[in-house]
């Protein structure tokens, strides 16, 4: 029996070291192919980079640099100026943290009417609004062109905020939140009287944190990359948003682009949107797993 | 659940999303069907008091026009290059990120980083990496100073230049270039879902398989792939999705001309043919528009059709 039990053993362990030198083989190749990879994903990032304090002549060399021989951060003073860049980041910024604000504040009420009230049609209700999320969005917008046309709304704040304050996906990701914090809890604060908008704001909001904040990051990378939109309504230099402003900085140049200056441009609005990424990664990858939508 | 006293109370709280949603999503929907099927429909003419007649006349007309055909062209080829080819490099990298231990988290930030970014500033570094400076295709005057780093690159294996996105470029190295960029970008968002469902395959499954002394790639195909299959589905559909929206990556490599200098439009696509027509011909855009809602309608469809019957829930 114990003579069984060795034999076994050894068969065991002659079958893993087999499997070792397997392994160690097949993880040379897996770190090889990931890490050939990981470089084509970065190499643009590094060209634009490297590219952005490369002189005009240095950059037309026909044989490229991988390093600049001269650092020149001029170019990113004059890509400041050229494409305008600090009144664009105002607008952006405008218009994303009042949005941001104001699509929290109907996100959550209408969340909390979701999760937690009753209500005639409640259902049907979410289910139509859930239904409007297959409707690409180019379908409404031929119509909400027309419409904030006729409201006078063309070239102002307002065009680039109002018409999406609401998502529909925002609010059923909350709502699946809400749902989750016991009934209970509202049970009771019912019994000592408090008010829903005090349950709301002290007990629901807190709880539901990780998913507002994500809410809000995925909101303000949205107007950080929202281009379509801006570009039909809003372009007006007074309420240009980034990304419009940056395409039009550098194509309606006729002939030769200078594209040093162009790349430091690009690094410049890059540069926000990778320090939240860096330091905000959780909320990102778990707000973007969820979602499946660009901003 | 509590029986409110006060049902007012919840539409108050819904008051502000139901107006918006009103005015912005159920209009729109109600006005685009209305506007497609009004022939020739345009709104200058509406306040003007034109009557249009009923009928179908903007879907033939879009359907007859070479400039939509074209457009269509352009979606379609996109999208069936892009998502498997994007697909298939994402679940290799999921499963070797997921095999792997030291490294792993940095190399999993790196691979999500194209997502953080703006498609139209990257696409402007993708053009430059590109582009010919000074291209021999373009004026007389001009010679070629750099061939652009991917140029550099291919001859340095000893390949020749190409004319990636110039004036004077093939349509075959349009699309070549807007593949790597779309694939380039589609990426993280695929790894990010399929590194999830990997980790989530209970670790019994492949120890039961070491036991057995399973060959890997049966392991992979029997059950990795199974196990993974809800999310390569969803993976699947909403690439179709996005395949068939595709529109700013094209802005932002060969900019508002949708195509290379000389030949404006030759890369538009269905989105942006709804965009050229929407404050002109608004009967136009939303046929057009109805069109791309059944496209995707219909392949998410087959997709869940399909992954239904393939699904190993």
């Amino acid at each position: 029996m114990s003579d069984n039990k060795t034999m076994h053993a050894k068969d065991l362990q002659k079958v893993s070291s087999k499997q070792t030198a397997g392994k160690i083989l097949s993880k040379f190749w897996v770190y090889l192919f990931l890490i050939v990879m990981a470089l084509i994903v970065l190499f643009p990032f590094y060209w634009m980079l490297i590219s952005s304090v490369k002189s005009i002549d240095e950059y037309r060399l026909s044989v490229p640099t991988l390093f600049p021989k001269e650092i020149l951060w001029s170019n990113y003073v004059e890509a400041f100026n050229q494409a305008n860049l600090g009144r664009l980041f105002l607008n952006t910024l405008y218009v994303g943290l009042v949005s941001t604000l104001l699509s929290l504040v109907i996100t959550v009420l209408s969340a909390f009417a979701f999760a937690r009230l009753e209500f005639k049609g409640k259902n049907a209700l979410f289910a139509a609004l859930l239904a409007t999320m297959m409707i690409p969005g180019e379908l409404f917008t031929i119509t909400n062109y027309a419409t904030v046309n006729s409201l006078g709304w063309m070239d102002s704040y307002t065009v680039l905020i109002v018409p999406f304050l609401v998502s529909v996906f925002y609010i059923y990701l909350l709502r699946q939140n809400f749902l989750q914090i016991p009934n209970e809890l509202y049970l009771a604060a019912k019994v000592d009287g408090t008010s829903d908008l005090k349950y709301l704001w002290k007990v629901m909001i807190p709880l539901a944190l990780p998913t507002l904040i994500s809410i809000t990051i995925l909101k303000m990378m949205g107007a950080w990359n929202s281009y379509v939109w801006p570009r039909l309504v809003a372009n007006d230099e007074k309420y240009q948003l980034i990304t419009n402003g940056l395409r039009n900085a550098f194509t309606d140049s006729t002939g030769d682009v200078n594209i040093p200056v162009q790349m430091a441009a690009v690094a410049i609005v890059s540069l926000p949107l990778f320090l939240v990424f860096i330091f905000l990664r959780k909320y990102i990858m778990k707000g973007v797993s969820r979602s499946g939508i660009k901003g | 659940m509590v029986e409110s006293k006060h049902k007012w109370k919840a539409w108050l709280y819904l008051s502000p999303a139901i107006i918006l949603l009103l005015v912005f999503t159920v209009w729109p929907i109600i006005n685009t069907v209305r506007m497609a099927f009004l022939e020739n429909y345009n709104s200058m003419g509406a306040v003007g008091g034109k009557i249009y007649a009923f009928g179908i006349g903007n879907f033939k007309q879009v359907l007859d026009y070479k400039l939509f055909l074209n457009c269509l062209g352009n979606t379609m080829l996109l999208t069936v290059l892009t998502v498997p080819l994007s697909t298939i490099l994402a679940l290799l990298i999921a499963v070797c990120l997921n095999a792997i231990k030291p490294l792993q988290r940095i190399l999993q930030t790196i691979f999500f980083l194209p997502y953080v970014t703006n498609s139209i500033a990257i696409g402007m570094v993708f053009a430059a990496m590109f582009n010919m400076v000074g291209s021999a295709f373009g004026g007389e005057n001009e010679i070629v100073v750099t061939a652009g780093i991917i140029n550099n690159v291919i001859e340095f294996f000893g390949g020749e230049a190409v004319n990636w996105i110039n004036a004077g470029s093939t349509y075959a190295a349009n699309i070549t270039v807007m593949v790597v960029y779309i694939v380039w970008n589609a990426l993280p968002f695929k790894i990010l879902i399929l590194l999830g469902g990997l980790q989530s395959i209970n670790k019994q499954y492949y120890d039961a398989a070491r036991v057995d002394g399973t060959r890997r790639s049966r392991v992979f195909t029997k059950i990795t792939v199974p196990l993974l299959s809800p999310m390569l589905a969803y993976v699947v559909i909403t690439g179709f999705i996005g395949g068939f929206k595709e529109y700013s990556s094209i802005v932002g490599i060969f900019g508002e001309h949708m195509g290379p200098a000389g030949d404006a439009k030759r890369l538009n696509t269905m989105v942006g043919f709804i965009y050229d027509s929407l404050s002109t011909q608004q009967g136009r855009a939303s046929a057009a528009a109805l069109i791309l809602f059944g496209i995707i309608f219909v392949v998410t469809m087959i997709n869940l059709y399909v992954s239904k019957k393939k699904t190993h829930y």
